[in-house]
């Protein structure tokens, strides 16, 4: 046994082989993409940037219920409740996410009743400052208008496995 | 002393020789920017990876970008470092690295200087590259760097042993301490023994003298600090080892002094062991090719070697490199020189 391993060792038969295993991994394809030019496969499941979303009629679902906020485990969201002038319903006068607290568990989209707070496929909202990543109400509902479509198709997807 | 200068001393003139410093170290600084570059894309492809692929056509200006970024960084020098010697190691090593070129045939006739001690002056200024390392270990005032430097200089030390007995044994049989006239004893050997004269590939050191190239090889990773012997720059143990306080421009004249250090020892290997700039085969097309181009040609495959044990040989626990280097690579290398001897004092063999 020894003497095969010292064999082994002085005619360097492990290196020799793992020399033409590194060969052969150097002429295969190569797993890495181009990332901003070309994307990996996304989920219907994943997690990115949150979004409210509205009613076909443009009415927001949102009711202020503050589930969402009683769930989130970074209590990054925060929630005034209050009756809107117009019609005296009960709606939300503040939905804030602080985007740096949240930690993209899903918790808000899974307690949402109405399914109003959802996270969207957006994972690329890289901002400069900090300030910017406090998301306040306009700017969740302004993200349902833009990515509604992509959640909508997602949900599609994913309400076989619900 | 008289040996030790080229015969046609006195006719080279200081203009000539300037201009053919340049000339190599400006050709040498842009091989060795496309060899870093190689050096990563070798290693990436092992690991599935594609490497620095962005600045310029296939990533190919990656290493001048680096050169641009470190040299418009800051410099910062540690409050608590000897400035002077802070900055003079990095000088001490990319010099000492970069003089050794002026000896390295690239072509015949194709030397700065035909020394006739040439490979002497080569392991002389491969060794000096060591002070850098200490120098700047020490001036740092750092843990990390110091440790480094420490384990850097024994390692440097120990590996140059086997590195000196494995020239000894291509010293024995060339019979001179001149690199043009070691790749000029490569044009005769097992293959013209054998009648068949083309297949020059089998003339040259590598294969009567294998086992001896192989030590010289990893002798060679060791003596540049390249993977799997990067202990003095482990990162996991040591951060950067003695290039922790470094940066911008310091840093800079560092890795070149390494990289130099490297193509060095690929070119020596090219010199001792492949034939330097004779032809693959001596036949038709292939001896048309200017020497140079084999020369490049033959220091790639060896750098190539050098970047592919980097992507899949672990690196070496600091006693299983002593270990390998007095308890086996020196008894070995010992052994080979009693037999080169023997081979050529009593059976008068070539080679």
């Amino acid at each position: 046994m020894k003497i095969v391993q010292s064999v082994n060792a002085l005619f360097l038969k492990e290196f020799i082989f793992s020399f033409f295993l590194a060969l052969r991994y150097f002429f295969s394809p190569k797993k890495t993409i181009n990332y901003p030019f070309e994307k990996g496969h996304l989920s219907p499941r994943f997690r990115g940037e949150h979004a409210l979303l509205r009613y076909p009629n443009g009415e927001e679902r949102c009711i202020a219920c503050k589930l969402c906020e009683a769930v989130c485990p970074a209590q990054a969201i925060t929630i005034e409740a209050g009756p809107r002038c117009d019609d005296g319903t009960r709606r939300t006068l503040r939905y804030d996410i602080d985007m740096v607290k949240c930690i993209y568990c899903g918790f808000c989209q899974e307690a949402c009743p109405v399914d109003a707070i959802v996270e969207g496929p957006n994972f690329e909202f890289a901002v400069e400052t900090r300030e910017e990543l406090y998301y306040n109400k306009e700017k969740l509902l302004s993200n349902g208008d833009k990515w509604g479509d992509a959640i909508s198709r997602n949900i599609a997807l994913d309400s076989s496995y619900r | 002393m008289h040996d030790f200068y080229p015969h046609n001393v006195e006719r080279v003139s200081v203009l000539l020789v300037a201009f053919q410093s340049v000339l190599i170290l400006v050709s040498l600084l842009v091989l060795i920017a496309f060899l870093l570059y190689a050096d990563r894309k070798v290693w990436a492809a092992v690991q599935l990876r594609r490497g620095p692929n962005v600045v310029g056509p296939f990533g190919l200006l990656q290493s001048f970008a680096d050169l641009l970024k470190f040299a418009l960084k800051e410099p910062v020098i540690p409050s608590g470092a000897n400035k002077f010697v802070f900055l003079l190691a990095p000088l001490v090593m990319s010099i000492s690295a970069l003089s050794a070129w002026a000896v390295i045939p690239f072509s015949e006739g194709w030397v700065i200087s035909d020394l006739n001690v040439g490979i002497l002056y080569i392991f002389a200024m491969s060794s000096l590259g060591v002070y850098g390392v200490i120098l700047g270990g020490w001036a740092s005032n750092s843990k990390y760097a110091f440790l480094g430097a420490l384990r850097s200089a024994a390692q440097m030390v120990s590996y140059e042993v086997s590195i000196g007995l494995v020239i000894i044994s291509v010293l024995l049989c060339v019979g001179s301490l001149n690199l043009t006239e070691i790749i000029q004893a490569q044009r005769t050997g097992l293959a013209v023994w054998l009648g068949l004269p083309w297949l020059s590939f089998l003339n040259w050191f590598w294969l009567p003298l294998f086992p001896l190239f192989i030590i010289f090889f990893i002798s060679a990773l060791s003596e540049t600090n390249r993977p799997p012997f990067d202990l003095p720059e482990a990162e996991s143990e040591l951060v950067a080892g003695f290039m922790v306080e470094y940066s911008s421009t310091p840093y800079l004249l560092f890795m070149l002094g390494e990289y130099v250090a490297i193509v060095m020892m690929c070119a020596l290997t090219t010199i001792l062991f492949l034939g330097g700039w004779l032809p693959l085969l001596d036949i038709a097309p292939l001896n048309w090719v200017p020497g140079i181009v084999w020369f490049i040609l033959k220091l790639w495959l060896v750098f190539f070697m050098f970047a592919i044990v980097k992507a899949f040989v672990p690196r070496y626990r600091y006693d299983q490199l002593m270990r390998l280097g007095w308890k086996v690579f020196l008894p070995l290398s010992l052994l080979m020189l009693f037999i080169v001897a023997g081979v050529r004092q009593y059976m008068l063999l070539p080679a």
